[in-house]
């Protein structure tokens, strides 16, 4: 019963902090509200015995949520809340899109057989997620790290405003670089 | 804490990353609207483990994909809007709409 | 093998950690006194009646301050650092020995870099901000060497439960064929702490930083969090690193207090006597050296554990 319960909060709390995220008008409050909806969120999922993957999901999302605040900071035009705004358009026909789809999902929740597993559950999810993805998802593994390294260097190369004449000046084939920012290393 | 609560609860989720998606302006705000949603999925994916098909680990992959999706999106997200705020000093899709049409 | 306490453990342990934190404060003030050539009778009770001066401050509030965010913030680390040594064994009992204690280690002190950024953006201060914005910036620099020195420790043992990993260092401890992955996560307890040379985000050059506009008790418990913090980051080393508890003739829990305090000093001596480091420095050198260091360490670790 007690799963239940915390379950329950869990569940309200996630929706009602990821409405609050488009209903308060700090940006600061907004990316919080966001993370507090995660880590509900995350909660859901401990309940389900997957510690390691609850656990990872709050250690990402804090990462994540931080990161983000820095960006909503510098981009939202009202970071601290202290005048009312609102900045959307279409409102009504998205709240008409996500109610219709919510309610199409309902429905589908509610109306197809789900199948039930009968196998027991394993003791250990955690060992069972590193030897399925060291073993028969390994193509999961290398795609998801050759994924990441895209994104480093696509991001890099996009928000980077200094190029090869900022850190060699002219001498573009000089040995060591002429940085007027040093780094740790001197280079 | 049966499939049918945490399915609802992961299209509850999903809704409302969808209203923030297509209502939001600011490019930031979209980004928010898009992390709800793939939270749905990772919801999502651990209750299909958990009551569908626990013996393969199937379900948890699924749960690390979205997990990476979440932090590969945000990071190219912000880093496109970076480029286009230091070329046009705009934030919002409504000034970005140059492929429409 | 690491027993698990019952309930009371869990209101045990913020105790145990104040009495480490303090201990830790006084030593660290008698260093300043002795460095100074002050009396180092007065420096003893430092921590004790700074703490109760700043009791009884009057809290000092701003113009449209973020008291939710500012305060949540400050509650935050001083919470993430005394769960953070949920899972750590004194000896041979922990209040939870969870099957995930690294990564669950890991959690909490991720949730200091938000918590500090927190704490600066409440007050509504520039040098606030300043502040929280260095230790964000500081913690792209440590995080990553960190979670790999964690990861190593782990693969040294084969499990992500603390017990396990002490149970791994019976024959020889971790320190002694992962140096590497030592001082990484010795410098990265520095950098989450923002100790020693890592101490910009609450720097004199941005009048106090992050921590510019606390006052009363709100100052005492971001300083409160600020040890904790270090403490519970250096006593998670012993069981990582240290061989939790074993050592000749004095009891498993003397042992894992004598070693924590060890470290600890180690880390207050080298605040004494390395200067603080700037960010984008420590940025160059973490991304550029550390990593690269810390995956040949695991490399090298994974080829041991392989070929046992």
């Amino acid at each position: 019963m007690w799963t239940q319960i915390v379950f329950g909060v869990c569940a309200a709390g996630s929706v009602a902090t990821g409405v609050a995220v488009f209903r308060v008008d700090s940006m600061a409050r907004a990316t919080f509200a966001l993370l507090a909806s995660f880590l509900f969120a995350a909660g859901t999922i401990l309940l389900l015995n997957l510690a390691y993957l609850g656990v990872l999901v709050v250690l990402m999302m804090i990462m994540e949520m931080v990161v983000m605040v820095v960006f909503m900071l510098m981009y939202m035009m009202n970071p601290a809340g202290l005048t009312p705004m609102t900045m959307v358009h279409n409102q009504k026909g998205s709240l008409a899109i996500a109610g219709g789809v919510f309610a199409a999902l309902a429905a589908c929740i509610f109306l197809v057989p789900w199948p039930t597993s009968g196998q027991p559950r394993p003791a250990d999810p955690t060992r069972a997620l590193g030897e399925a993805l060291m073993g028969s998802k390994m193509l999961v593994m290398m795609v998801l790290g050759l994924c990441l390294f895209a994104t480093m260097v696509a991001t890099v190369v996009l928000a980077t405003h200094r190029g090869r004449y900022d850190r060699y000046g002219d001498a573009l084939r000089a040995k060591r670089p002429d940085d007027p920012v040093r780094g740790g290393l001197d280079r | 804490m049966t499939l049918q609560e945490y399915l609802l609860l992961a299209a509850a989720l999903f809704s409302v990353g969808l209203y923030g998606a297509l209502s939001q302006q600011s490019i930031v705000m979209i980004m928010m609207g898009l992390e709800l949603m793939a939270n749905a999925v990772i919801v999502g994916g651990a209750a299909f483990w958990y009551f569908a098909s626990p013996a393969r680990p199937d379900g948890q992959v699924v749960v690390l994909v979205a997990v990476t999706l979440m932090a590969v999106d945000m990071a190219i997200g912000f880093a496109v809007t970076t480029a286009i705020f230091r070329r046009r000093d705009i934030d919002v899709t409504d000034s970005a709409a140059d492929l429409k049409g | 093998m690491v027993d698990q306490l019952p309930w009371w453990g869990g209101l045990l342990l913020p105790v145990v950690l104040m009495a480490l934190a303090g201990l830790t404060a006084s030593w660290d003030a008698v260093l300043r006194d002795r460095a100074s050539g002050g009396p180092v009778r007065l420096a003893v009770t430092l921590p004790l009646r700074q703490a109760g001066g700043l009791l009884v401050q009057q809290r000092r509030q701003t113009v449209a301050a973020d008291v939710l965010l500012g305060r949540g913030g400050a509650l935050a680390l001083l919470v993430a650092a005394v769960l953070a040594s949920l899972v750590t064994p004194l000896g041979r009992w922990a209040v939870a020995d969870l099957s995930i204690g690294i990564v669950w280690f890991n959690a909490m002190e991720v949730v200091a870099w938000a918590a500090v950024w927190l704490v600066g953006w409440g007050a509504n201060s520039a040098y606030g901000l300043v502040g929280g914005y260095r230790f964000i910036a500081q913690g792209l620099a440590y995080e990553l060497p960190h979670m790999f020195a964690l990861i190593t420790a782990a693969l040294g043992a084969g499990s992500l439960r603390v017990a396990d990993v002490v149970a791994a260092q019976s024959s020889v401890w971790f320190v002694v064929w992962m140096p590497v992955a030592f001082v990484v996560y010795l410098l990265s307890v520095l950098a989450m702490s923002f100790w020693g040379p890592f101490d910009q985000p609450v720097g004199a050059d941005a009048a106090g930083g992050a921590a510019a506009e606390l006052s009363g008790v709100d100052r005492l418990v971001f300083t409160a969090a600020r040890w904790l913090l270090l403490t519970s980051g250096a006593a998670f080393a012993v069981p990582l690193f240290l061989g939790g508890g074993s050592g000749p003739l004095l009891p498993a829990w003397l042992w894992s207090l004598v070693k924590t305090l060890a470290v600890l000093a180690l880390l207050v001596w080298v605040k004494r006597r390395i200067p603080t480091l700037r960010m984008e420095r420590y940025q160059e050198i973490a991304w550029v050296v550390l990593i690269p260091l810390t995956l040949v360490q695991a490399l090298v670790v994974a080829v041991v554990v392989l070929a046992r």
